[in-house]
């Protein structure tokens, strides 16, 4: 293989993203009393996690993965596959399914980067047939969630890094490689490839595409016709 | 070609200019320019629109009862049959016809005739090939909203030459070439194939064969190498086209495996309507009122922004009158259709020339909806215009091609973003189609390109090549195309053209290509639609 195809994951290979997947965690705590407390502030934390996804990717993961505090790691684990197969598989993009088989039948490897969690990217890597991944994970102290991320945090910038330093790392050819990835937080990743792709990008990925003459993919609700 | 005495010859449509004569006017784009030519240089103007027939209905009714080669359709419907109509793309006709387009109206009797018969299921399927898919709206525009209604999306869908199981291969010509058709087409009992003839190039085998095809089948015509041998695309004998050559092998296949009821209509050459009728008519017929409205035209497009004038010109539907409809086996009705057609488009003319001026307009059958971009502005002058005749072609060997458009190098990125790659990457590799070739594969295999075609609206990843290779005859013939007036210059140079400031420019340039200080000067007046045929 001379060339690889990167893939973000929320909004690009599936509808949902970290808020879902996060929702999904808090709305199966065992306690009521956790339960009500975590689903209680998600909701109500929402419109400050929009602002802060406006300043960063990066310092929205600083604080939105503090949420996670507490929870225990085997459980994170299995909630993960138990997620992944109620909420994660359903919304997957066929498009993106189809797009994938395609690039791996023309002989690219096929690689994640995301901002996701180990704990979903992992059954979806298995069940996509992905060749590598790399993914967010949560410090863990004692066997439980520490609240952080353990460095380095995969976001905007750090994901470009990742991205050329596997193209090197494997020898892959910059030029033949592709990306696709659906938010202006990744144009750094999108950049460091040959063959970049927005799909379902926002306003200021569009406006990035459109000027540099990137392929824009419509998938899902937002596929024409 | 001796030089004439200067006069007007309406009964020929050939006009010479002389010290009396105004300017002549061409499309520039979505705008117009006006030319003063040369004392001598010859116009060619297009026949007028032929008288469309008294009674559409009764013809449309008159050719599914009385096929040539085949049952009448009436007779091929039964009960619990499965049926498919499959129709032409919004490539055609060109601008789009004014409401009820022909194909509502054909439809609308077959779909009757179905019901009548017990048929119900049908499918309709637009045999877009690897034209980009038709949106909804289009296709509501296209089929009118009763049929819409009862069959979009279920059973009124484009052709995806990229579904896995959608393709099935009827087998292999003598030469080689495989013939993969549509497989709900393949397994119907009867497929009716509902086509409009606007240029002879259209019809016949042609149909079924690339319309409702894939990319390994298209392989076997639409490269340089086949290109090369069409004299021209516009002369379907099959000595003068190899396109239609193997399109009619191919189509035997077809007709050993399929039972293929084939519509073919002609239109006339009417194409502009409303407002603008008067450009249907040569400058010599204008009166008072068609000078000041062509004044308040130019004026007004002058001032407007591109995309606005480009809106103004897709709101202008073309009133196009029905000239023929026959049906039955593909060859005999194409044949037919063929005959109506070159009687309104054909006219003759007598002797090459060492200089052709003609003006681009904006639209072509890869743009509807969508700017004119640089790889379209090309096929357009070296593909179509070009290609306008029998015979020999009008521009003699190593001739020049003056043409005009402002060139732009603007791109519809959802329409064609595989020619946005090819024109600054693949073009910067030269213009010589043998050797862009080596890089045809990788568009059309490129996953990004085939979901856009599948899923968006985007014209396949490796159209942009067939647009290049669609020019190949006319760039190997032409010895120098130059733009006159070209608002980007990167453009023409691009294309490999060289550009003018104005005609006196080009005529001087043009001059030393042909190596002559008064070369034979002619105007083709395209559009509407009018194809030469020469005699050397």
């Amino acid at each position: 293989m001379k060339a690889a195809a990167f893939y973000d994951v929320d909004g690009t290979l599936v509808s949902t993203n970290v808020v879902h997947t996060y929702a999904y965690y808090a709305v199966n705590v065992p306690s009521l009393r956790d339960k009500l407390k975590r689903t209680g502030g998600l909701v109500a934390a929402l419109p400050f996690y929009a602002v802060a996804d406006k300043v960063g990717r990066k310092f929205f993961n600083d604080i939105f993965y503090r949420n996670y505090a507490g929870m225990t790691e085997d459980r994170l684990h299995v909630l993960g596959e138990e997620m992944f197969e109620k909420m994660i598989r359903p919304r997957l993009f066929p498009t993106m399914l189809d797009l994938i088989k395609r690039s791996t039948d023309e002989g690219y490897r096929q690689v994640i980067v995301t901002g996701a969690l180990d704990t979903i990217v992992k059954p979806l890597s298995a069940f996509l047939g992905i060749d590598d991944w790399v993914a967010n994970r949560l410090e863990i102290v004692d066997g439980k969630a520490t609240g952080r991320l353990e460095p380095p945090v995969l976001a905007g910038p750090a994901k470009a890094l990742w991205v050329r330093q596997y193209m090197k790392q494997h020898g892959l050819d910059p030029d033949l490689c592709r990306a696709y990835a659906d938010s202006s937080s990744d144009i750094p990743m999108l950049s460091a490839v040959g063959r970049p792709c927005a799909v379902n990008p926002d306003t200021q990925l569009k406006t990035a595409a459109h000027a540099h003459d990137w392929p824009v993919l419509l998938v899902g609700d937002k596929a024409k016709d | 070609m001796a030089r004439p005495v200067p006069r007007i010859t309406r009964d020929t449509n050939i006009e010479f200019i002389d010290e009396r004569s105004g300017p002549r006017l061409v499309h520039y784009g979505t705008r117009f320019r006006e030319v003063v030519l040369p004392r001598g240089t010859r116009v060619i103007h297009p026949n007028p629109p032929m008288e469309p027939l008294g009674n559409p209905l009764a013809a449309i009714r008159y050719a599914l009862n009385h096929p040539i080669d085949a049952d009448p359709l009436f007779a091929q419907l039964k009960p619990g049959m499965k049926l498919t109509i499959a129709m032409d793309d919004i490539s055609l006709p060109l601008p789009m016809m004014v409401r009820p387009d022909l194909r509502e109206t054909i439809l609308t009797e077959i779909l009757k005739l179905c019901g009548d018969y017990g048929v119900d299921d049908i499918h309709l399927i637009i045999a877009t090939a690897l034209h980009r898919r038709m949106t909804a709206a289009e296709i509501k525009r296209m089929v009118g909203n009763k049929i819409y209604n009862e069959y979009y999306p279920d059973r009124l869908y484009n052709h995806d030459a990229e579904d896995p199981d959608g393709i099935v291969e009827l087998g292999v010509t003598e030469r080689g070439e495989r013939v993969r058709i549509n497989r709900r087409c393949v397994e119907s009992d009867l497929l009716i194939y509902l086509n409009i003839n606007l240029v002879p190039m259209d019809g016949g085998h042609k149909s079924v064969t690339v319309g409702l095809t894939d990319y390994p089948s298209l392989k076997s015509h639409h490269n340089p190498h086949v290109m090369h041998q069409c004299h021209s695309y516009m002369d379907p004998r099959p000595e003068k086209s190899r396109l239609a050559k193997i399109c009619d092998r191919m189509g035997k296949i077809v007709d050993q495996h399929m039972n293929v009821f084939h519509i073919e209509t002609a239109v006339n050459n009417n194409m502009y309507g409303g407002p603008l009728q008067f450009l249907g008519k040569p400058e010599y017929e204008w009166n008072d009122f068609d000078r000041t409205k062509l004044q308040a035209t130019n004026a007004l497009l002058e001032r407007m922004p591109e995309a606005a004038r480009r809106k103004v010109f897709e709101q202008v539907p073309s009133p196009f009158g029905l000239i023929g409809v026959h049906a039955g086996k593909t060859e005999p009705v194409h044949a037919k259709i063929l005959e109506t057609c070159f009687a309104q488009y054909a006219v003759p003319v007598k002797g090459q020339a060492d200089v052709v001026v003609c003006g681009i307009p904006f639209i072509s059958p890869y743009n509807v909806n969508a700017p004119l971009n640089p790889l379209l502005i090309q096929v357009m002058a070296l593909g179509y215009l070009f290609n306008m005749y029998r015979g020999v072609p009008l521009v003699r060997k190593g001739g020049a091609l003056i043409i005009y458009h402002p060139c732009h190098e603007e791109f519809d990125r959802q329409f064609h973003p595989s020619y946005v790659e090819f024109y600054h990457r693949i073009l910067a590799h030269g213009t010589n189609s043998y050797e862009l070739e080596q890089y045809e594969e990788s568009f059309a295999r490129d996953p990004d390109y085939i979901q856009m075609y599948r899923k968006g609206n985007a014209y396949h990843g490796v159209h942009p090549f067939y647009m290049w290779y669609w020019g190949d005859a006319g760039r190997a013939h032409v010895g120098e195309v130059i733009c006159v007036a070209p608002e980007n210059e990167r453009v023409p140079k691009q294309l490999g053209w060289k550009t003018a400031r104005n005609f006196e420019m080009a005529l001087d340039m043009a001059k030393d290509v042909v190596g002559k200080s008064d070369p034979d000067i002619t105007m083709l007046k395209i559009p509407p639609i009018l194809i030469t045929d020469v005699e050397p």
